[in-house]
């Protein structure tokens, strides 16, 4: 089993990023299951969603305590909530910022990760740049196929379709797109690198 | 047909299979978005020949559902914690009637302290008005159990509920396998009402019962129910045979052949608990589970039948009886009366709170161990819990205890490095 | 009621001959084929004004629906004079709803004729005062807002009168009930405005609204004639005296409902989507004291050490009423 959990704030639409996973993970027909902690709709204040992949189906009903994934869409949430709580040793965490993870200055939290599982992407800048509007979600959902590779660019493409009007559809995926290249180049820096 | 969709919109879109002639409901998170898919559904002709009816309340929303079934409609409504309450009188009155309305319930915890989150006080406050009470284990069966819910409502001319674990199922993101309409048509037949409001045939509906023949009708309310043990498993039974999927049923075992231990727990909850089942047995474990699919009417035999070789039953429940302890562990305990066998009682997840693997894990194995306490609430925050009382104990004003509490934990975690 | 010209063979009083109208003005009851809805055998109080008004009302409704009629009820004295079991003098498809949702009810059997294709069904919910303008007001404003195609009749005797004359918010000021006895510095029910449910109605801007009495017993079947021939949502508040609840005379009930009309406390009329369209003036002009007098419950004002001010308050008000709805002749 494959555990994300996706941070931000109400309307960056962090619910919908999960779904879209789930989508993308029913497309490669897997299992999946998607769902946000809950509370009072109410824009701006802290969202997490989940998100569980599998190859058999899922019965586990409690929150995701220890990801394999973090993806952070609001990068002001760093500092307040234990936003990185429960990250497996090996686990990818995804941050949407202009920063680079070192830039970020994380400090004790991210000693014990695995460097190149960690990574910045300026998804709102993306966003703006593709959608016209400063939603991080499609960007984000991009760079984490990249980054994983637990599910294929094409999956997350599909799904990012089913999930809005075509219009909007195509140019959130134009905007995953252009992550998932940056993404791709990054990793590749990164392993040249080390 | 396959598809990935918020479970609320699984459950909306089988009972636009079920054909309902009149929807009426009245919003309460987290049934929402139920409705709003019926609501989407009527609007753009997806699902004809239904009127769905905006109503005021609550109370409003059943009793508008009871005159429709009354006039011979397939009637269909849902609600959740306060609304529950606030239509209680409609709810007694659909039974006594013998109504088959179906009502889906988004379990969510009963107020003051108000609570949005999931639950099982609701519908546990309505289980002796009659109603049939079926519980969905998984996001698929919370879909499913609304075609059986109104094959059996309609043979037994008898209301049923379908719970399904608030915001847990409702608001989860799943696979389904949405059913065909001729394979529905095929199993739920057009309703047939026992008696209806029909101008060429006059009836007077609903007249008062004196003395000389009210035990005589409540008799027979109690023999329905009876009636229901017997049906609900050949129904569920056929559905299987008919949609490919096991749904319904009084109850479901989980790998219980020799177990010593068993646990018992109804609805969502029941998944994690298998997964924790699964993890025990590979470390040696003797310990299976029972999963309750229909809660009332309460399959005495049954359950017994699925108990009777364990050394000892955990019941797991997301309800308390405050002052004695567990509601569903009470009827576990008529089903084992005499039987001997230990039961014991872990209240969890009340409003909301996750239970994890974790703590279920470490509630079995003390539960193997024999160092259980015969009533626990797991995961209790005792030093909160403990402030609260020592507050008591020093001031006569002590204020809304919710509010202290919510204002010690922040104090807690301020102590707590 | 529009007026007809015909001649009057008695003077003094009301009666006119149903053999001098047309057909199609005589009263429903006036026909041996009348559908007797609410049928006799029923136990109400010797001189009821409920079971009177109701009887008429549903006999006019019936006839005017060709006998497609389905009736919801709410819990009252109405329902529990008509349906002891195990017998029902009911003569049509009726259901006992709950206390305080026959509007409700009735919605949810509307909704089911229509969706099943049966234009021809129509329905009616019934309630008394307290069914009506306490308890039952959320489902009926719901009803209302909705224009859902059912017609509401409330049966208003001014009290909670089956379970003992207990106070409603439609007990007129000064009214001694069982819960506002007349004793104490303050005899009787509080003095207040009242709630006016035919004005809640008319804030609705529903398609029809009426007040009628049984004091008027033609122009109440011409006003439930008048609602039948309308779809959408449709109210009459009928005027109904209880001799046990209001300590009147049983002979006496519709002498007392024209009572309440002549002094202007209880004003008929008939609106349309919130505009007054009729009312019915008043022909013979009586103070408040010719009504009050006749009921025990208003006994306390005449007494030796009566505040003198308290028939003066309701004199107030019925002239408020008058002025109001042009009651005038």
């Amino acid at each position: 089993m494959f555990q994300v959990r996706i941070h931000g704030r109400g309307g960056q639409g962090v619910v919908t990023a999960a779904e879209i996973l789930s989508v993308a993970a029913f497309l490669e027909g897997k299992n999946a299951q998607a769902f946000p902690t809950f509370g009072s709709e109410r824009m701006g204040a802290p969202v997490t969603a989940f998100c569980r992949i599998d190859n058999k189906p899922i019965r586990l009903r409690e929150p995701v305590v220890a990801p394999d994934a973090l993806i952070i869409q609001d990068a002001t949430l760093l500092h307040g909530v234990a936003i990185f709580e429960g990250l497996t040793p090996s686990g990818f965490v995804l941050i949407n910022s202009p920063k680079s993870f070192a830039e970020l200055d994380l400090g004790a939290a991210a000693k014990s990760f695995l460097p190149d599982h960690c990574h910045t992407l300026p998804a709102t800048k993306l966003a703006l740049e593709f959608v016209g509007r400063p939603i991080p979600n499609a960007g984000l959902l991009g760079g984490f196929a990249a980054i994983t590779g637990i599910l294929t660019f094409d999956s997350v493409a599909e799904a990012i379709l089913s999930k809005f009007p075509r219009a909007i559809g195509e140019k959130n995926v134009a905007a995953a797109r252009a992550a998932f290249e940056l993404m791709t180049k990054g990793t590749l820096a990164h392993a040249q690198a080390s | 047909m396959r598809k990935q969709v918020e479970t609320s919109r699984a459950i909306a879109e089988t009972i636009a299979l079920c054909k309902p002639e009149v929807i009426c409901a009245y919003p309460i998170t987290p049934q929402t978005h139920i409705v709003e898919g019926l609501a989407q559904m009527v609007q753009t002709g997806q699902l004809s020949n239904c009127e769905f009816i905006n109503v005021e309340s609550e109370f409003a929303a059943l009793s508008v559902a009871i005159g429709a079934s009354a006039a011979g409609a397939r009637a269909y409504t849902a609600t959740a914690s306060q609304g529950l309450l606030f239509m209680a009188e409609a709810v007694y009155n659909a039974s006594g009637l013998g109504l088959p309305i179906v009502m889906t319930i988004g379990n969510r915890a009963i107020g003051a302290p108000i609570n949005i989150w999931n639950d099982h006080s609701d519908s546990m406050s309505m289980r002796d008005a009659g109603w049939i009470q079926l519980f969905a284990e998984t996001a698929q069966e919370a879909a499913d159990l609304h075609i059986l819910a109104f094959r059996i409502a309609e043979e037994l001319s008898c209301p049923v509920m379908v719970c399904v674990d608030g915001f847990i199922l409702t608001h989860s993101y799943e696979q389904f396998d949405i059913v065909s309409q001729a394979d529905v048509d095929a199993f739920l037949p057009a309703f047939e009402p026992r008696q209806v409001l029909d101008p060429a045939h006059p009836v007077s509906i609903g007249a008062m019962v004196g003395p000389e023949a009210f035990m005589e009708v409540r008799y027979l309310a109690h023999h329905k129910q009876l009636r229901a043990l017997e049906r609900i498993p050949v129904l569920s039974e056929e559905f299987e045979r008919r949609f490919g999927h096991s749904t319904g049923g009084l109850l479901r075992t989980y790998r219980t052949e020799g177990a010593e231990t068993i646990v018992v727990a109804l609805g969502s909850v029941n998944g994690t608990i298998q997964d924790v089942v699964d993890d025990l047995r590979q470390e040696g474990s003797s310990i299976g589970s029972v999963s309750i699919g229909c809660y009332r009417p309460f399959p005495l035999a049954a359950l017994r039948a699925a108990l009777g070789h364990a050394e000892r039953v955990v019941v797991v429940e997301k309800s308390l009886a405050p002052g004695i302890g567990g509601t569903l562990a009470t009827d576990v305990r008529t089903a084992l009366a005499g039987s001997g066998i230990p039961i014991f009682t872990a209240i969890a997840g009340l409003g909301g709170r996750a239970i994890t693997k974790a703590s279920l894990l470490s509630l079995f194995k003390k539960a193997e161990a024999g160092t259980l306490d015969d009533l626990l609430f797991l995961d209790l925050n005792l030093p909160l819990i403990q402030r609260h009382l020592d507050r008591e104990k020093q001031q006569g004003r002590t204020g809304p205890t919710a509010e202290n509490l919510l204002s010690d934990i922040r104090a807690l975690a301020a102590q707590i490095g | 009621m529009p007026a007809t010209t015909i001649k009057f063979y008695q003077t003094g009083t009301f009666t006119i001959g149903n053999r001098l109208l047309q057909e199609e003005g005589a009263s429903v009851q006036s026909a041996e084929s009348r559908p007797n809805v609410l049928t006799s055998g029923h136990r109400a109080c010797q001189g009821c004004g409920e079971a009177l008004g109701a009887r008429f009302a549903l006999d006019t409704a019936m006839r005017a629906a060709n006998g497609q009629l389905i009736v919801a009820n709410a819990t009252g004295c109405l329902e529990v004079f008509s349906t002891p079991y195990p017998e029902s003098s009911w003569r049509v498809s009726w259901m006992h709803s709950l206390f305080g949702n026959a509007a409700a009810v009735a919605t949810g059997i509307a909704a089911a004729m229509k969706v099943k294709g049966r234009h021809d069904v129509r329905v009616v919910a019934q309630g008394g005062d307290g069914g009506t303008t306490d308890i039952g007001l959320g489902c009926l404003s719901g009803m209302f807002e909705r224009n859902d195609d059912v017609l509401y009749i409330c049966y208003d005797n001014e009290a909670y009168m089956n379970t003992g004359v207990q106070r409603s918010s439609a007990t007129p000021t000064a009214a001694s009930t069982a819960t506002t006895p007349a004793v104490g510095p303050h005899p009787g029910n509080p003095p207040g405005h009242g709630k006016s449910v035919p004005l809640i109605a008319m804030a609705h801007r529903i398609p029809y609204v009426a007040t009628a009495s049984v004091a008027d017993l033609r122009d109440l079947e011409y006003k439930v004639e008048k609602a039948m021939r309308i779809h959408g949502a449709r109210y009459i508040h009928i005027h109904v005296p209880c001799p046990l609840g209001w300590g009147t005379e049983p002979s006496a009930t519709v002498k007392v409902a024209r009572l309440a009309i002549e002094t202007g406390l209880f004003p008929l009329f008939e609106a349309e989507f919130g505009e007054v369209t009729e009312r019915t003036p008043i022909r013979h002009l009586k103070p408040v004291e010719d009504y009050l007098k006749v009921q025990k419950r208003f006994a306390h004002l005449f007494s030796g050490n009566a505040d003198p001010q308290g028939v003066a308050a309701i004199q107030n008000i019925a002239n408020s009423n008058i002025k109001e709805f042009a009651l005038h002749a």
